[in-house]
């Protein structure tokens, strides 16, 4: 067998092994403008389920914009415009109601912000009984399962019906996760999640990523390379609102494809 | 050299210090001279009108020129049924206006509304009092406590507009997102998150806009008119304190002016003692200060 042959053989491999894999949200030429204006320009990106996918790039290039188009959250932007498919499991979210999109697609934002007028108990809750109405017992589970699967279950156990503002930035951005999981979605997105936190948070809120990808498909922001490197499973660089590669976070830190990525990665820009 | 430098820097310095030294003395007579006038109504009014007070001013209809005694019962209840039927316009047209604006117009009509209420809030209360005549009391033929209502709770539009959009504008964006991103429907997020979060605020404009109301009499004139009975019906003339104090005011008998100031003092008093329960009532327990 000669070299191209091997190549090949590896080639129809992955590809094979590809078709098994599930992919939670797909997305095609996706483009999303404001006033006219493209901040992200025809991406194609499959984000694999039940892993953990960073998202990096120098500040601009379209990142946040991407996650967020993931949950209709451009829709609160006045001319936001988006154009392209996005499928999650494989369906097409214009088919879905908005708000059943949202609770499918959770999402926890850079700077922890827990409603100032509600407990501990009350946030985590406040994404259920805003909706319907729920048992006491019922509900008294999912918030000690959903803050045990946030790690602050031990810290603030005693104190759920303070208010949530007594707590720490880092305990805040964790009743944040718990009250995004309360409401039992599937995916997950992250935007840079702890550029507000002090390192001991930081390290606290990643561990909880590592352990939530067993049920959940996570996708996150940073703009810290460590932690994509640290916490994700697979990476994507957007450059300019275009994908620029998606891979393996060992293969994109060690030997990307791209040149552009290379540089970034490397420090020669951004 | 160095001396000369020394004593220039040191007179800057003198001069500079007493510059400061003057404009603090200003500032501190600024606010003597604007808290007197308040201190002194708050006084007078409490030295003048607490002295006639009894249980029959609470508890009696008014009585005849000449007669001793009486009270003003019909003339507090009057008013409190007035700002009643006031709230019942002004507070939810002025709060859902406000909530319009700052949640789901677009930004011109937004400012259109903004500039509308602002003129509004600058109209005369007495062209308010001459517009509820033209509207209601002419087609009904009559005066009516409905009139004085609608009069007041026009007045009271603007004010609770113009909070209610500055509370929920003080509301970060990101609490929105937070809720909604939650999958919670918009109409809650903005009722159960965004108005409870700026409630406060919003609460204060409320009451400042029923103190206002209470204390109108312009409006009241040619509206609900005044009575010196029981109102039966809210179709017929009211009484109420403002119109009151002024009628005895007005009038050339002593015992008649020491009723409109122990009026006066009820009317203080009941605006101090509404705001208190009611921000007492509402007072969040989760509110940082």
């Amino acid at each position: 067998m000669d070299a191209e042959e091997i190549i090949k053989d590896i080639v129809i491999e992955e590809i094979s092994k590809e078709e098994k894999i599930k992919h939670s949200v797909e997305t095609e030429s996706l483009t999303v403008s404001f006033n006219g204006r493209e901040a992200i320009s025809d991406v194609n990106i499959k984000i694999r389920s039940n892993a953990v996918t960073a998202i990096i790039g120098p500040s601009g290039c379209g990142k946040s914009t991407f996650l967020r188009s993931l949950n209709f959250m451009h829709d609160l932007t006045p001319g936001a415009k988006v154009t392209g498919t996005i499928r999650i499991h494989n369906k097409d979210i214009n088919e879905f109601d908005m708000i059943e999109v949202r609770r499918k697609v959770g999402m926890v934002f850079q700077k922890p912000n827990p409603f100032p007028t509600m407990s501990v108990y009350d946030n985590v809750v406040a994404g259920l009984i805003l909706n319907k109405r729920y048992k006491r017992s019922h509900l008294n589970e999912i918030v000690e399962k959903s803050l045990v699967l946030a790690g602050l279950w031990e810290e603030v156990k005693d104190r759920l019906k303070l208010s949530a503002m007594a707590l720490s930035g880092g305990q805040q951005q964790r009743v944040c996760i718990a009250r995004t999981l309360a409401v039992n979605p599937e995916i997950i997105l992250f935007d840079e999640p702890t550029s507000a936190l002090d390192p001991l948070s930081t390290s606290a809120i990643e561990e909880t990523l590592s352990k939530l990808k067993k049920e959940y498909t996570i996708i996150i922001v940073t703009h810290n390379m460590q932690q994509a490197a640290r916490v994700s499973d697979f990476t994507a660089y957007f450059f300019l609102g275009k994908l620029i590669e998606l891979g393996k976070t060992r293969t994109i830190f060690t030997s990307p494809k791209e040149k552009l990525t290379e540089d970034y990665i490397t420090g020669r820009f951004g | 050299m160095i001396d000369y430098y020394a004593k220039v820097s040191k007179t800057h310095a003198q001069r500079r210090k007493l510059k400061s030294a003057v404009m603090i003395v200003l500032c501190v007579i600024a606010a003597f001279v604007a808290l007197l006038p308040l201190l002194y109504i708050f006084f007078y009014t409490t030295m003048k009108g607490a002295s006639s007070l009894n249980l029959a001013f609470f508890t009696e209809l008014p009585k005849p020129v000449g007669e001793t005694g009486g009270g003003m019962a019909n003339a507090i209840v009057g008013t409190f049924v007035l700002v009643g039927l006031g709230s019942v316009i002004g507070i939810p047209v002025g709060l859902m206006a406000g909530i319009y604006v700052t949640e789901y117009s677009k930004s011109l009509i937004a400012n259109i509304v903004k500039f509308v209420t602002d003129v509004l809030s600058g109209i005369p209360s007495i062209i308010i009092g001459i517009f509820a005549y033209g509207v209601v009391v002419l087609p009904m033929q009559r005066f009516s406590a409905l009139a004085g209502g609608f009069a007041l709770g026009i007045l009271m539009i603007p004010t609770i507009t113009r909070t209610t959009e500055e509370m929920l504008k003080l509301v970060p964006h990101s609490l929105r997102e937070a809720a909604l991103a939650l999958g919670i429907p918009r109409w809650k997020t903005t009722i159960r998150i965004v108005l409870r979060t700026a409630s406060g605020g919003i609460i204060t404009g409320i009451l400042l806009a029923i103190a206002r109301a209470a204390g109108e009499t312009a409006p009241l004139l040619f509206t609900s008119f005044g009575n010196s009975f029981w109102a039966t019906s809210l179709d017929g003339p009211m009484a109420s304190i403002p119109v009151q104090i002024f009628n005895y005011a007005i009038s050339p008998y002593e015992e008649w002016h020491r009723k409109a100031w122990a009026g006066a003092f009820v009317l203080i008093c009941l605006v101090f003692i509404v705001s208190l329960i009611v921000r007492l009532a509402t007072r969040n327990k989760y509110s940082q200060s």
